[in-house]
């Protein structure tokens, strides 16, 4: 007899089966004929343009953070607020408090200009020059 | 090569059995490109949707060509697009199938003799199977051109032919 546990573990050889067995049956079956063009980036029939790798803005990365964060936030919150009745005041509290240390990591990220999407004011490095130290032959060598 | 593909000399029973299956599978699900270029492609979506209803064949359009079996040429081929055409074909995995839909595409259409920005036919960039005369082809047409481009998959064979 299997137990709970037996029954996943098959579930698993399946699955993994599954995937091993349509892997070697399309490398048994498929033509491979791999060119260079072929094996190129696809870009609409276009030359690829640079690489693909390319930096983000550093501030989707932010927004991406606190959406995930709000979303765990609902994800724990609808459970509690389902049951927070039975555990009267302690249970509210609990509640109370997560939402009050996700507020305040709101706020905090609010009053630091995060949310804002526009750059906040660069203040580009101001070279100084001082006329008597340029040596002008440094700066025509290169 | 594949282990499979064009790795027979000679055919024998087995061969021939697996033969009939890959094709009849290659045959019934062949993935389209989705891909139009002139007036053509209105009578290709035609054929897509639901009054003709090419999905009955398997034909399912696809946004990429990594994922697509067979292109349809549907319009008029520019010589700009020419090099697009022949990279989007190269980039399709094997084997890949090549529908050629309207006189444009065949031969020119109405720009073969003045169409200085016109490709007298698609099948100078790359080879066509099945050609669909008609300009613009009615579904119809085009649903022709599938079912013969079929009975080819069907006749294909894992042997080796000779050089």
């Amino acid at each position: 007899m299997l137990t709970e546990f037996g029954k996943i573990f098959i579930f698993i050889l399946i699955a993994v089966l599954f995937v091993v067995i349509a892997l070697i049956a399309s490398k048994l079956i498929r033509p491979a004929r791999p060119t260079r063009e072929k094996n190129m980036t696809y870009e609409c029939g276009e030359t690829p343009e640079g690489s693909p790798w390319v930096k983000f803005n550093i501030r989707f990365y932010v927004v991406a953070l606190i959406f995930l964060i709000f979303d765990v936030e609902v994800v724990l919150l609808l459970p509690w607020a389902l049951v927070y009745k039975e555990f009267g005041m302690f249970g509210f509290l609990t509640g109370a408090i997560f939402l009050a240390l996700l507020g305040l990591g709101m706020v905090y990220e609010w009053r630091k200009g995060d949310l804002e999407w526009a750059r906040p004011k660069l203040i580009p490095p101001k070279l100084i020059l001082d006329k008597n130290k340029i040596d002008i032959n440094v700066s025509t060598e290169n | 090569m594949g282990l499979l593909d064009q790795q027979f000399k000679d055919e024998n029973i087995v061969i021939t059995s697996v033969e009939d299956l890959l094709n009849w599978a290659r045959l019934s699900s062949l993935w389209q490109m989705g891909f139009g270029l002139a007036c053509c492609a209105i009578e290709m979506m035609a054929t897509s949707a639901s009054h003709y209803d090419f999905d009955r064949f398997g034909v399912i359009p696809r946004p990429s060509p990594r994922q697509s079996d067979v292109i349809i040429i549907s319009g008029t081929v520019t010589l700009k697009m020419a090099t697009r055409i022949k990279r989007l074909y190269e980039q399709m995995p094997d084997p890949k199938y090549v529908i050629s839909m309207g006189s444009c595409s065949n031969c020119g259409g109405p720009y073969w003799e003045h169409g200085y920005h016109v490709l007298k036919g698609v099948d100078r960039v790359i080879p066509v199977d099945v050609y669909v005369p008609g300009c613009p082809p009615r579904p119809e047409a085009l649903l022709e051109g599938l079912l013969k481009l079929q009975e080819k998959i069907r006749n294909e064979s894992l042997v080796k032919k000779p050089a």
